[in-house]
């Protein structure tokens, strides 16, 4: 875990940093950080539980332990990675370990969006692409250079063009992956909404 | 792209702006807390300088982390008491209903919601857990959030959201005796795959779907996001009306003749375009039960646990894994595995149509003398209308542990774990690695009826031989 954590904030366009590959489909947000962990009123200690037990049933082998993964940045990760649980508890701990961006096969829907809404870019790969990249890294360490503005990825070796929602780069770029003011703006549009909304009316017994 | 589905109708009638990025701003009609995914929220409120937009939108209960063997104040795991006194002060802090224990009407959120009247078909709902898809059972479009979207509900009652696709999901016939809502929804993740549903809401529909109650309706939903699927629903009708009807927030009087005939205009055109649509035989579902570690990973009580050559490509991982973790080998019968532990409860199976029918297995029976049996009924209203009919007194009769309402071993936040590498029967949704409170614990995902029948034998049983 990185000793100084500041979250993103504002416009996040470049990213540049150390792979780490994880390998394995549908790990789940159980697996990123176990239940027990989510006993807590912050976020702040996250990070040095994440995948508190598969580190532990792999006693110092796992990639997040591994010496030479120490500062790495860019999860690169198979398919429906984060399926399960809504916690953004797993989003937050990764990023607390020091996760700025991931790169997959695929994502499961709420984890996507947590990540979006927490301000790590999660991008897109063929799972040959992938293969590739978890390859290279099994023999030597892959410095990632990511431009989200034209959603592509380079290194020494390999390039790639990264594929990521078109709506979740805008909001990158723009800064409105912090979406609350965004919708803020709208104040009056909500309010016509709610008085628009049938069952307003007929609920007045509602609470 | 999908025309007319419900899905569009309540998206649409729900929508307050194209945002900036290309997304659509969603208002959410009703908004459900509980204690381990709002904390970060309110602080986050408070950090921006932001008040709770509308505190009658949402409404909270107290169910994770709760212990379900004694619930005096204050709790004896500290972290816990932290929790539910943190909410406690956030809901006062912010005028937000609170149900809390004693009061009548605690329990898993998903449970009192529904119970309650609260949730009503159009309505789009959202609440910081994936299993929010349970709502969907009454005709509303409902999804999981996480805490950073829980504080947007909060400051602003919209959300940010790509459209969700749609793929209808046709069951025909009728479940067979024995075999159960748990049954078909296990065979239908089983048969599409746990990422199948990514990017979709699942339109649940045909003979079997109608056919259904509404609490098995409701485990049908709970269980899309364990296929991929954020959001499932299924069209209201007859059965979601007369059950909404006279719960402590219905609509009710001139009210309740002006909803119904706002619902009954609710559904999916006939002519509606899906972007998927899927068709199965539910007469051919049998009593299912999972070997793996995720729900995917399900067969029939008398099948084999798939060889490696018979899954495709992508299965192939995911089940090495599997077989290791959970000590089974390819090829083995399911049935007759040793189990440990049998727990009845969670979202997914905790109501009381649930403990009726797990109960009908148990009477006069005994659990096996090698399992430690608990019963946790979903909601205080679930536990005291158990009590009304006697279920509590079968429960313990058989040697069940009757316990308070919760999600207790769901997801072991509280003190209810799996110990080692024992293996569990259980009612509940997950049967990820380490979901039950041990890194080594083994869930084997079952119905209710089943896991009273594995409770009897000390092992995985086909239900149907006890209820001839």
């Amino acid at each position: 875990m990185k000793s100084e954590f500041t979250p993103p904030i504002g416009k996040i366009s470049n990213m540049n940093g150390k792979c780490i590959s994880l390998i394995g489909n549908d790990i789940d947000t159980d697996r990123i950080i176990p239940a027990r962990f989510l006993k807590c009123v912050n976020f702040d200690s996250l990070g040095e539980s994440v995948f508190e037990d598969d580190r532990r049933t792999l006693k110092g082998k796992h990639p997040f332990d591994l010496e030479e993964n120490k500062n790495a940045s860019i999860l690169v990760v198979n398919s429906n990675f984060g399926c399960g649980s809504s916690r953004e508890h797993a989003p937050q701990a990764l990023m607390r370990w020091g996760i700025k961006a991931i790169i997959g096969e695929s994502f499961a829907d709420i984890f996507y969006s947590n990540c979006i809404a927490i301000g790590i870019p999660c991008f897109t790969l063929p799972k040959k692409s992938i293969e590739e990249i978890q390859n290279y890294c099994d023999n030597q360490s892959l410095l990632l250079e990511i431009d989200l503005k034209n959603s592509l990825a380079k290194s020494k070796d390999l390039n790639f063009n990264l594929e990521i929602k078109e709506s979740s780069r805008k909001m990158f770029l723009s800064g409105e992956w912090d979406a609350t003011s965004t919708l803020l703006d709208n104040k009056n549009l909500i309010d016509n909404k709610f008085n628009q909304l049938p069952y307003i009316k007929f609920n007045t017994n509602f609470l | 792209m999908s025309q007319d589905t419900l899905f569009d109708k309540v998206w649409d009638l729900h929508k307050v702006s194209s945002l900036p990025g290309g997304s659509d701003q969603i208002f959410i009609g009703l908004h459900l807390i509980h204690e381990v995914t709002s904390p970060q929220a309110f602080g986050a409120l408070k950090d921006k300088k932001l008040k709770v937009k509308f505190p009658d939108r949402t409404v909270a209960t107290v169910d994770h982390i709760v212990p379900t063997d004694n619930q005096r104040r204050p709790f004896k795991d500290n972290l816990a008491e932290q929790m539910i006194e943190t909410l406690e002060k956030n809901c006062l802090e912010h005028k937000i209903k609170f149900f809390n224990i004693g009061s009548g009407n605690q329990g898993i959120v998903h449970v009192v919601a529904p119970e309650l009247g609260l949730t009503q078909p159009g309505m789009t709902i959202a609440c910081g857990d994936s299993h929010t898809s349970t709502h969907g059972a009454f005709g509303s479009i409902a999804f999981g959030i996480g805490t950073s979207q829980v504080r947007d509900v909060l400051a602003t009652q919209t959300l940010a959201m790509n459209k969700l696709k749609v793929r209808q999901i046709w069951c025909d016939n009728k479940l067979s005796k024995g075999v159960f809502a748990k049954d078909l929804v296990l065979h239908i993740i089983n048969k599409l795959g746990v990422k199948a549903g990514v990017g979709f809401a699942y339109e649940f529909a045909g003979p079997a779907i109608h056919e259904l109650s509404m609490e098995e309706r409701m485990t049908i939903c709970n269980m899309s996001i364990e296929g991929g699927a954020r959001c499932g629903y299924i069209n209201p009708d007859e059965k979601t009306f007369s059950y909404i009807k006279n719960k402590l927030y219905a609509p009710k009087n001139e009210h309740w003749d002006r909803a119904l005939r706002w619902w009954e205009s609710l559904k999916s055109d006939e002519n509606s375009i899906y972007d998927d649509v899927i068709k199965l035989d539910a007469s051919k579902v049998e009593p299912t039960v999972t070997w793996g570690i995720t729900p995917g990973q399900s067969i029939s009580i008398n099948q084999q646990i798939p060889l490696l050559d018979e899954l495709s490509p992508n299965d192939k991982l995911v089940a090495e894994e599997a077989y290791e973790y959970m000590s089974f080998k390819p090829g083995q019968l399911i049935k007759d595995t040793p189990v440990d532990v049998c727990f009845i409860g969670s979202c997914t199976n905790g109501r009381i149509s649930d403990l009726r029918v797990a109960a009908k297995v148990l009477k006069g029976k005994k659990v096996s003398k090698n399992v430690k049996a608990f019963a946790v009924p979903g909601s205080e209203k679930v536990a005291t209308e158990a009590k009304q009919e006697g279920l509590d007194q079968i429960f313990k009769d058989s040697g069940f542990q009757w316990r308070e309402p919760g999600c207790s071993m769901c997801l072991a936040m509280n003190s209810d774990k799996l110990i080692g590498n024992q293996v569990s029967a259980s009612s509940s949704n997950r049967n990820f690695k380490g979901r039950q409170g041990s890194p080594s614990g083994r869930t084997l995902l079952m119905s209710p009826a089943m896991v009273a029948a594995a409770a009897i034998n000390g092992k995985v049983s086909d239900v149907r031989e006890f209820i001839n």
